[in-house]
């Protein structure tokens, strides 16, 4: 049964470095789906006393609305918005898998310093967790496509989610369900606002919404680009 | 104080009733210059009868404002004040009603309309306030809505970029304000004005709040070199705008000032001299850079520079007498400032009136290419010409007898010290005297050009003179410039009042100075009232003389040219060449010139322009060198979501690191 969770989180960790390093959308969705159904599955085996019905019934919404339900949505603004890849990030592909690398050193070296729980699930189950914030937040920041960067927030909420999980907080359920709802919310909105920027400027790429700003008209040229 | 409050509330629905009928444009302007006219009317009542009385009102009431409180006074010195502006704001809504109209189709007429009462609303509210809070409040309202109506033709690049300078110039004012405010209340730790007070002793403090309050106020009043925001924004602004800008609004730093120097205590010789030095320099290089201009709202509002160095002039005779304890000089001094900005308000506000009104007949105010407008525009005209002659301190006006009492301070105080302050009263005489002469050539350029000889553009069979609601307002403030000059003596009488506020003096004291100074005004009004029968005396005989010669009529200027055209005139820059070459050392005017060529000279030509040497050489380099550095920052906010949330993200990551480890 440990063994089993430990594989699902070394897992996690290796679907974080995959997403690093993929560039065709859809197949980062699929990943992300995927990423969904093993948080929501880490809680069902780390529990110690018993698998009650709550925690189930936990696992069982957030499997639906992570891997079955947001996925769904994201496949669609992704259609209407007929995009691909994304073809030109801020960081390279190869780097994001270095600096991939160096978040996961630093997400153990952090995990080592953290106050020690008593009742920790899995000795790797915080790093992992780190690691998944910290990919996440840097999805955000080096993609430049709508569509990247929401898949940038599930993951980053992924992450939280872990934490909570694998530190078994109290109440920690109960925070998950309203971060849910938030991620939950904010990809509707995305997926509205991506559908709208997509019908307006045949494209989605949020540096070149800038552009609608009237300041970044004086920019000069060389700071433009 | 009742009807005050009665008149701010009447303001105030006025502007939010044209806002809400801002879909028609003609309701709007009714329902906004009508109210404006109606609550200035109602105002004047109060403010008169404090300013002739000497009564002071007050009224407090609590403000869950952190250090403010509504507590409002009406004194002599706030009625003083108080009295153009209303009269002021009265005669240019009536003729903003008008003006505006023709922008009724394109568009909306609310916003401005609000904007304008809410200006005149605030400025009440300055002159009012006894909380630094409130002041300051009021303050901040008066720069931005004055800054909204400047940007009311906000699709013109130039208008925008006016705007953002008048912007940023009176945004550096406020920031001293704060300081100054800041250390009077330090020490008692209230905001209000009446618990205002220096810790004994502290010489340096008081003076540092008096140069800070020159600087923070004299940004609003258009000193020189913090006078660059008006030569920009008055052009900007729509006329009747311009008009309370350049006669009311700059005054507010005048107010600013003397409201400030009543809590300092005595003052310094030092701060006499300042005051004087500053206004000397205003004064020449306002007028200088006036005379230079080939627009007439920019030389208007250069010349209301001068104005402001003329008053302040005035206030450093005064000051410099309350330091040498002479109680007439310091009355002179004062009273002549004190009428100045009661007189400034009155013809400069009349005289862009009138530049409103040639724009509105002409569409343009480039005085090269107007002329001969006399014989178009007789009313406006007429009206200009009494604007200039009072703007030029010319008797029987009224500017003749404000600088005239600035002069008697100067004089007085030469004949009576043993020649110990010679230099700075002759430094207030000679300049006094420059700036007058200067004026005198600029407005007789103005006038001359515009209003005499031939239209200069060949386009002008569309000049035509304003209508009547517009030239009642300007004809109005000229026969006010003129009952100004004759109800001088009773004016500066009951200057009395406050003279005691300012200076320290006893009220006898200040009493038995003005009695002393009024005696020579009565002389002068006589003087002038002659002179004025004597000039109606000829205008008559002239009238009833038998015509017996044949009047004939003829182009004005034919110099046996077979074909002349207007363009042959002598131009505004060449009759103010003289004058202007001999100070081209401090003009530094750029000169464009491509004379003719070869035996069948082709295209030839000759331009001028006079940028302003202080905003060229001293705020453009500032800005410049901020820009620069500025821009750097941009590589750090460049408006890339992704960027902002790497800053969050590496500073929580940076403070996990720090903390843990």
């Amino acid at each position: 049964m440990d063994n089993f969770r430990d594989l699902l989180i070394v897992l996690l960790m290796l679907i974080n470095l995959m997403l690093l390093a993929s560039s065709r959308i859809r197949y980062c969705i699929k990943i992300v789906a995927f990423q969904g159904l093993i948080v929501g599955l880490v809680p069902i085996f780390a529990a110690e006393n018993g698998i009650g019905i709550g925690i189930i019934l936990t696992a069982l919404c957030v499997i639906a609305v992570k891997c079955v339900l947001l996925p769904i949505l994201l496949q669609r603004s992704q259609i209407i918005a007929d995009v691909r890849r994304e073809v030109d990030p801020f960081v390279g592909y190869t780097a994001s898998i270095f600096i991939g690398i160096a978040a996961l050193v630093i997400s153990f070296w952090i995990s080592t310093r953290l106050p020690q729980m008593e009742k920790q699930v899995s000795h790797i189950a915080a790093p992992a967790a780190i690691f998944t914030v910290l990919s996440g937040l840097f999805i955000i920041m080096s993609r430049k496509i709508a569509l990247t960067q929401v898949l940038g927030y599930l993951v980053f909420e992924n992450g939280i989610y872990l934490f909570g999980g694998a530190m078994l907080l109290e109440n920690g359920f109960i925070i998950e369900l309203g971060i849910l709802l938030d991620v939950f919310v904010l990809v509707f909105v995305m997926g509205i606002a991506v559908f709208h920027i997509s019908q307006e400027f045949n494209h989605i790429d949020t540096d070149r919404l800038s552009q609608l700003g009237d300041w970044n008209a004086e920019l000069p040229e060389e700071i433009k680009k | 104080m009742q009807m005050l409050l009665i008149s701010l509330l009447v303001f105030f629905i006025g502007g939010v009733l044209s806002l809400l009928f801002s879909r028609s444009g003609r309701i709007a302007s009714i329902v906004g210059a009508g109210s404006a006219f109606v609550a200035s009317i109602i105002g004047l009542f109060p403010a008169l009868h404090s300013l002739f009385s000497g009564v002071s009102q007050q009224l407090r009431y609590p403000w869950s404002m952190p250090c403010g409180s509504l507590s409002f006074e009406l004194d002599p010195l706030s009625a003083l004040f108080l009295t153009p502006l209303l009269i002021l704001t009265a005669l240019a809504s009536v003729f903003g009603a008008e003006y505006l109209r023709s922008w009724s189709l394109k568009k909306s007429l609310g916003a401005p309309w609000f904007f304008f009462n809410m200006l005149a609303f605030s400025m009440i509210a300055i002159l009012l306030a006894r909380n630094a809070m409130l002041f300051i409040i009021s303050w901040e309202l008066m720069t931005i809505l004055s800054f909204l109506l400047v940007t009311f033709e906000h699709e013109k690049k130039s208008v925008r970029t006016a705007g953002w300078i008048y912007l940023v110039a009176a945004h550096v004012g406020v920031l001293f304000i704060f300081v100054v405010f800041i250390m009077l209340g330090m020490k008692n730790g209230s905001m209000d004005f009446d618990k205002f007070a220096l810790p004994p002793g502290s010489i340096a403090a008081a003076s540092l709040i008096f140069v800070f309050s020159i600087i923070g106020f004299g940004s609003k009043a258009g000193f020189v070199p913090l006078h660059v925001w008006l030569p920009e924004a008055h052009p900007a602004a729509p006329s009747h705008v311009s008009a309370i800008m350049s006669g009311i609004m700059i005054k507010m730093g005048i107010y600013g000032i003397l409201r400030v120097f009543i809590y300092l205590g005595p003052p310094h010789e030092w701060w006499g001299w300042l005051l004087i030095g500053v206004g000397a320099l205003s004064a020449v290089t306002g007028v200088l850079f006036a005379l230079a201009q080939h627009d007439l709202k920019r030389l208007l509002a250069y010349s209301t520079v001068e104005n402001a160095g003329i008053i302040m002039i005035g206030m450093g005779t005064g000051v410099l007498g309350v330091a040498l304890k002479s109680p007439l000089m310091a009355a002179a001094g004062f009273a002549g400032a004190l009428l100045h900005v009661i007189n400034h308000s009155l013809f400069k506000g009349l005289l862009f009136l009138c530049a409103g009104s040639v724009l509105h007949g002409t569409g343009t105010v480039e005085i090269d290419k107007l002329g001969g407008l006399h014989k178009r525009m007789p009313w406006t005209s007429f009206a200009f010409l009494t604007g200039s002659v009072s703007i030029c301190g010319l008797p029987p006006f009224n500017g003749f007898i404000s600088e005239f009492l600035i002069y008697f301070g100067a004089f007085y105080s030469i004949s009576s010290m043993n020649g110990a302050h010679v230099f700075s009263s002759s430094a207030v005489i000679i300049s006094l005297a420059l700036a007058g002469g200067l004026a005198l050539a600029c407005f007789t350029k103005a006038f001359g050009m515009i209003f005499s000889g031939e239209p200069r553009s060949g386009d002008n069979s569309r000049f035509h003179e304003s209508s009547p609601s517009m030239l009642l307002p300007m004809l109005a403030l000229s026969s006010l410039c003129l009952i100004a000059a004759f109800t001088a003596p009773l004016t500066v009488s009951a200057f009395k009042y406050m003279l005691p506020q300012l200076t320290g003096m006893t009220f006898s004291t200040s009493a038995k100075a003005l009695d002393i100074i009024i005696k020579p005004l009565w002389h002068v009004c006589f003087i002038s009232a002659g002179f004025f029968l004597w000039l109606f005396a000829l205008w008559l005989l002239r009238k009833l003389m038998p015509r017996s010669e044949v009047v004939e009529k003829t182009v004005t200027w034919d110099c046996g040219y077979c074909r002349p055209n207007g363009r042959m005139q002598y131009s505004s820059s060449s009759f103010a060449q003289p004058l202007t070459r001999f100070f081209n050392f401090f003009l530094r005017i750029r000169t464009l010139f491509k004379g003719p060529r070869g035996i069948f000279p082709k295209d030839s030509h000759y331009m001028t322009e006079t940028p302003d040497i202080f905003e060229k050489g001293f705020f453009a380099p500032i800005f410049a060198r901020i820009h620069d550095f500025l821009v750097l920052l941009h590589r750090f906010q460049n408006g890339r979501v992704q960027m902002y949330i790497m800053y969050i993200a590496a500073m929580l990551l940076i403070l996990l690191i720090w903390k843990l480890s």
